[in-house]
């Protein structure tokens, strides 16, 4: 059990301001462990963790591994085919199973928003939220947030809009809540039939109908992946549409009074929701998310394993910067 | 063997299907049926006497909406159990849906149910027929044979009748023979997929929702179906203001058109769910408080009739998994007076006689069925209960086998202590 963040890390939703500050302050000193010859400390050796995954994540789970390791935990990946749910064994008895095995942590990837929840509720292990269904995906939030904070050095007051499949996107959610906790101020911009109908409860500032009012009014866009199902499922008529009326193009951000810093989860779909200039631009710290995304999920093991943030420096040992 | 008569004496007698309203009064119950209802009488010789003082004694409640899952899921409730479950929630009568494994969609099927109802001896069991075969929009179910056999209404309750034409056949032909078309109200295309009411918690939870809208179509649909046809449809578990103002209109216009509302629609909002309460998850989905408000409403001025459980018991396997996969339903015979009474009598929206009214009168007359009267040579079934009384919901002391209940480990007022059937004690509250 954390002193700092409980059990587990399910959503940011219920973490406070003070939490999400601890979690990024925390992650700094972890992000110089990645720069090093040799990428590894001690602070989880002997943990074991469990990388339960029902969706496919090349990207969370790789980060998520490479996080695990460098913190020198013991890591088992399972991947497990969503399809098997009517027949197989049920999320609830694999949990059960797997803490048979005494395992400490389980970072979870689920097609059911909830699940982790669920799961956190029934078994006595840290469970992590590697993006649940349409709910949340806290540590994508988390190094949103982390990168935002290295790119414009501050959260607050930054006006950042979220663009693109709202309605689908945990990303968007997690978002929404950490970068409100933290005082920035948050749009979201979409076709209406890819925005949540009580989007404005989320208590986003602006909804924007219109990629050019997001970017004239944005210090930062958050630019979400389209799903190529939401097409087939009838929620928008064409990709081709779609990038002709909100792509994230550099002819619309040169219109842009400022440079915006542009953020996407991944993977890219280039030349649909994004162009590729835009993607491999100047302003474009997409990989830097990735070189984030390693860090903060250090902080979050390293904090949900019960280290202490102050520590969170002498931990990665210091030696070597 | 005859049943020896039976004097409940010196509760406060209520049958709003007459008026009466004695305060300290006696009902005698002999040879099945209900010989007295009012003013005290004097002891009649070999009557047993039950002293109900302080209790209010009513014609037994009717519920026209509930699933009994047997034939098919005698795992997760039998005739029997569901049976006496409505028993012990005051129900001396009620009519088992045809949504089965396989669907009581025949004359043999029909009186399968009515058999086993016959064979529990606790509340009555009136089976209701599927409109289809098969409960798959396609063909006409046989609903002269089905009535023959027991049934007292058709539904493809669990799905809605997705043609028009078909549901304008089904009025036309149950007009013939003067029965409800009880109809789930659902546009399967808006409801596609959805978990709870589509709204504020929805979005914060990232759960697909089902619009209002999804209930309010296929509600107008089937009530200018009914202005059509002249048949008689029953809206089934109604949840929202809208679908309460569509039935509002219908009434102005005397269209045939009757609805439902479930004790949990008249309590419970979409905030229930929580954090992914599968014991909150239920189709129609709970929704908001401005819903709850007008459900109550119009329970109260008459736009909605009766009150129906939607009694839908589940393996507790079931209930226990992700939200979006878990099965909708929850259990209601047991704590629907509670509910009504906790949330509606007690803050003064409905008086007991209406909830009485609400619970057996009305959906007794509804659907053709004896009972929901006192008057004398009615059927002898009564409900006896204590509007005072607070209890804690257990759902490990239930009868039926379901233990799916939003209510676990709540305080509600209101409790039944004696149900009586053809005159005789079908439960009594710690026996």
């Amino acid at each position: 059990m954390s002193p700092v963040l409980g059990k587990d890390l399910l959503d940011l939703e219920s973490l406070s301001a003070e939490q999400l500050r601890l979690i990024l302050d925390t992650a700094e000193p972890f992000k110089a462990i990645s720069e090093r010859a040799i990428k590894k400390v001690p602070v989880l050796r002997g943990k074991t963790i469990v990388n339960l995954f029902y969706e496919n994540s090349t990207r969370t789970r790789t980060s998520f591994e490479f996080a695990e390791k460098r913190l020198s935990a013991d890591t088992v990946n399972i991947a497990v085919a969503a399809s098997s749910i009517a027949k197989g064994e049920t999320l609830v008895d694999t949990a059960r199973n797997l803490e048979a095995m005494r395992i400490d942590m389980v970072v979870i990837r689920h097609p059911a928003s909830g699940a982790p929840r669920f799961l956190a509720q029934r078994i006595e292990s840290n469970v992590v939220n590697a993006g649940d269904g349409t709910h949340e995906h806290p540590t994508q939030g988390l190094l949103d947030l982390l990168t935002l904070r290295d790119k414009c050095g501050r959260l607050e007051g930054l006006k950042v809009c979220i663009v693109g499949d709202v309605m689908h996107s945990r990303v968007a959610r997690s978002n929404i809540w950490g970068l409100r906790k933290l005082g920035a101020e948050v749009a979201v911009c979409g076709p209406r039939s890819l925005l949540p109908a009580a989007i404005e409860s989320l208590g986003v500032h602006h909804v924007f109908a219109r990629v050019e009012q997001a970017i004239e009014w944005a210090d930062a866009l958050n630019v979400l992946r389209l799903q190529l199902e939401r097409m087939q499922a009838g929620y928008i008529p064409s990709l081709r549409e779609y990038n002709r009326v909100f792509g994230v193009s550099r002819a619309r951000l040169e219109r842009a009074p400022k440079d915006l810093v542009i953020l996407h989860p991944g993977p890219i779909n280039r030349g649909v929701e994004i162009d590729s200039d835009v993607a491999d631009g100047p302003h474009s710290v997409i990989l830097d998310q990735v070189t984030n995304g390693v860090a903060v999920r250090m902080a979050v093991l390293y904090l949900l394993a019960g280290g202490r943030p102050e520590l969170a420096t002498a931990a990665q040992g210091g030696d070597s910067r | 063997m005859t049943v020896r008569p039976i004097l409940l004496r010196g509760g406060r007698v209520l049958d709003p299907s007459r008026g009466l309203d004695v305060a300290a009064g006696d009902v005698y119950l002999e040879g099945g049926v209900v010989r007295h209802a009012g003013a005290r009488i004097g002891d009649p010789a070999d009557a047993e006497v039950i002293d109900v003082s302080g209790k209010v004694v009513s014609p037994g409640f009717v519920d026209v909406h509930c699933h009994l899952r047997e034939p098919g899921r005698e795992d997760v409730e039998t005739i029997a159990t569901g049976a006496r479950a409505a028993a012990a929630g005051g129900f001396t009568a009620v009519c088992a849906m045809p949504n089965t494994d396989p669907v009581t969609d025949n004359q043999a099927a029909v009186g399968f149910v009515k058999r086993q109802g016959v064979e529990a001896k606790a509340a009555r069991v009136y089976p209701i027929g599927a409109i289809t075969l098969g409960q798959k929009g396609e063909r006409l179910a046989e609903f002269g044979e089905m009535i023959q056999a027991g049934a007292v209404a058709v539904s493809d309750d669990g799905k809605p009748v997705v043609s028009s034409q078909m549901m304008r056949t089904a009025l036309e032909y149950a007009r013939t023979f003067g029965i409800p078309v009880a109809d789930h109200c659902e546009d399967p295309t808006l409801a596609h997929g959805g978990a709870m009411n589509e709204g504020v918690v929805s979005t914060r939870l990232g759960l697909k929702g089902i619009p209002s809208e999804a209930e309010e179509i296929m509600a107008i649909r089937d009530i200018l179906l009914a202005r059509r046809t002249g048949g008689h449809v029953h809206l089934c578990h109604m949840s929202t203001r809208g679908s309460v103002e569509l039935i509002r209109w219908g009434k102005d216009r005397g269209i045939r058109v009757t609805a439902e509302v479930c004790p949990h629609h008249l309590s419970l909002t979409e905030e229930a769910v929580g954090d992914y309460d599968t014991n909150a998850k239920m189709n129609p989905p709970l929704r908001t408080a401005d819903d709850v408000a007008a459900l109550q409403e119009a329970v109260r001025d008459g736009t909605i009739d009766c009150v129906a459980t939607d009694h839908a018991p589940h393996h507790y396997d079931e209930k226990e998994r992700e939200f979006a996969d878990a099965p909708n339903g929850i259990v209601g015979l047991e704590t629907a007076l509670a509910v009504v009474h906790t949330w509606l009598v007690a803050p003064g929206i409905l008086s007991l006689a209406q909830l009485i009214d609400k619970m057996s009168c009305t959906p007794a007359r509804l659907f053709g069925l004896a009972g929901g009267s006192l008057a004398p040579g009615a059927i002898g079934d009564v409900t006896v209960f204590d509007p005072a009384e607070r209890w804690t919901v257990d759902v490990a002391a239930f009868r039926t086998k379901g233990r799916n209940s939003p209510y676990q480990g709540q305080v509600l007022t209101g409790r039944v202590h004696l149900t009586l059937v053809d005159g005789r004690v079908v439960h009594r509250l710690g026996a």
